[in-house]
């Protein structure tokens, strides 16, 4: 892999740049992330995090669960999770009720659902055509071994710090998460979250049948973000035992910086 | 400068061209075919105007959900309130016999309706869910003279837009489409699984919206005014939800 990369830099790219490229250092001329994929990861960034805090603030004013077609403060819980309401309705055994900010976490929910929905079709389907998918994401035939897989693994449990190569593409275990997430997690969070819509399933029933009710969906969708918000906290560690500013300056301006090689 | 940066810059300002555009023309047609929510402009204007355009074209003639009876829930849930004026309490002493639903705006005869009138109308049943934005819900069966039957008795006239629809409660006014409006399951309802629709949920006259959520099925049912346009009705917004910062148009 790394002999096919080296090639890269001093061949495809500058070579046929005539002007200011081939100014700046063979090594830096290559980008280690594209800009659509930069540009796709920060706005996804940052609608995760209104997802979350919207999403927090609509489940805090009806923290029970129920699973099947209806559920209310008269029926059965699958659980319950233990925190104040911001509803008087719901009986929590607080003896206060949080301040309730449904309206604006509604609006701001649906919105970065929107955004997040078309940039991640947007970074799909460029994948595909600047093979990004191809090279970065599907795993080599070498690498799905099982030899290769527990490899990975046992490097990961030992926190052992990565190569200078995997500043320069994704690991088998990231290949793996990420095709997860994207192809996965992605889909299910949008699937689960359409169920919950009156009017989509009017259309397309089956959206929620499929799942066994209109709280199966919502309870579902909760696990479901669950998911996400831990890809999201391990990805974080992983990229400051990486070496946080290498990485950010990669994601950031597209060069990892002089000097990877230390880190 | 480079014959690829010319040739990139030159790609790049007809793609922009063409985007600006685009958008207007989809802003033109949106406008045209009331794809454009009361609540479109602000900060969360554009995931709004996405929603309620993307699903009037896809929902426009689709059907709420319908359960069997079996799935009923038992017993049905009355959420809490707002203590009811005096005026409410008069009326429900009088066994509602009392209650009016005046209909007026852009119709042909503006008409006042008894209870009794709108029960001897044809009536209709659906077991469907209502569910609320606080994430509970309940399946109940609702009957009542579908909304699209009133609406032609006093005659719609052809440039009508909104239907609003008002609560004995102040506080508590909607607005919705014609598309919902003229909708088969969008029902006046007086009954509930069999019997008078309790006052706990909406009783005696509550619309019935089964394709948004519960908050735009409002309680106790006193007036409609048609209409072509939000302007005049508080803010404008088109509903007291939209003025307390809940979105106008509730299928999510």
């Amino acid at each position: 892999m790394l002999a096919s990369r080296d090639t890269i830099p001093g061949v495809s790219e500058s070579a046929c740049i005539p002007s200011s490229a081939s100014a700046v250092p063979a090594t830096t001329a290559t980008s280690r992330h594209s800009a659509i994929v930069r540009v796709t990861h920060w706005i996804t960034t940052l609608c995760f995090l209104a997802l979350l805090v919207s999403g927090v603030e609509i489940l805090i004013s009806h923290p029970r669960f129920y699973w099947g077609e209806t559920g209310n403060v008269l029926t059965p819980t699958l659980f319950k999770l233990p925190i104040p309401s911001s509803r008087a309705l719901v009986p929590t055994g607080y003896g206060y009720v949080l301040p309730d900010q449904n309206g604006w976490s509604r609006y701001l929910h649906f919105q970065s659902a929107w955004v997040v929905v078309l940039t991640g079709l947007l970074y799909v389907i460029s994948s595909f055509f600047t093979g990004h998918l191809r090279k970065n994401l599907l795993p080599s035939g070498a690498d799905l071994s099982w030899r290769a897989f527990s490899t990975a693994i046992a490097n990961h449990l030992r926190f052992q710090r990565p190569s200078a190569a995997e500043a320069w593409s994704y690991n088998l275990l990231q290949r793996l998460s990420y095709l997860f997430v994207i192809f996965v997690l992605f889909p299910l969070v949008i699937w689960t979250g359409l169920a919950m819509s009156p009017a989509f399933v009017s259309a397309v029933p089956a959206t929620v049948t499929l799942l066994g009710g209109q709280q199966s969906a919502r309870t579902l969708h909760f696990f479901v973000s669950l998911a996400l918000l831990l890809f999201v906290l391990v990805h974080v560690v992983m990229v400051c035992l990486a070496g946080f500013r290498s990485r950010m300056r990669a994601m950031i301006t597209g060069r990892p910086g002089k000097n990877m090689e230390r880190i | 400068m480079s014959d690829i940066s010319r040739r990139k810059l030159i790609t790049t300002g007809l793609a922009a061209a063409a985007g600006v555009t685009g958008l207007g023309v989809a802003a033109h047609m949106a406008q045209k075919y009331g794809l454009v929510p009361p609540d479109h402009a602000g900060i969360f204007g554009f995931g709004e105007t996405l929603t309620y355009a993307s699903q009037r074209m896809l929902t426009r003639h689709s059907l709420a959900r319908e359960f069997p009876r079996s799935q009923i829930s038992k017993p049905p849930l009355a959420n809490e309130m707002p203590p009811l004026k005096d005026e409410f309490k008069r009326l429900q002493a009088g066994g509602f016999a009392d209650w009016r639903l005046s209909v007026n705006g852009m119709v042909a005869q503006p008409a006042s309706f008894s209870l009794d009138q709108l029960k001897s109308y044809p009536s209709r049943s659906q077991i469907t869910m209502l569910q609320c934005e606080e994430g509970w819900s309940y399946i109940a069966e609702w009957i009542g003279v579908p909304l699209s039957h009133v609406l032609e008795l006093v005659g719609v006239l052809p440039q009508a837009r909104y239907v609003f629809y008002f609560s004995i409660d102040p506080y508590w006014w909607e607005s919705i489409d014609m598309a919902d409006a003229l909708h088969p399951q969008t029902f006046l309802a007086y009954g509930m699984n069999g019997d008078e629709l309790p006052v706990g949920n909406g009783g005696p006259l509550r619309l019935r919206l089964p394709r948004q959520l519960g908050y735009k099925s409002v309680k106790f049912i006193t007036h409609l005014t048609v209409t072509d346009s939000l302007k005049g009705f508080g803010k404008g917004l088109g509903s007291a939800s939209t003025e307390a910062g809940y979105a106008w148009y509730a299928g999510i």
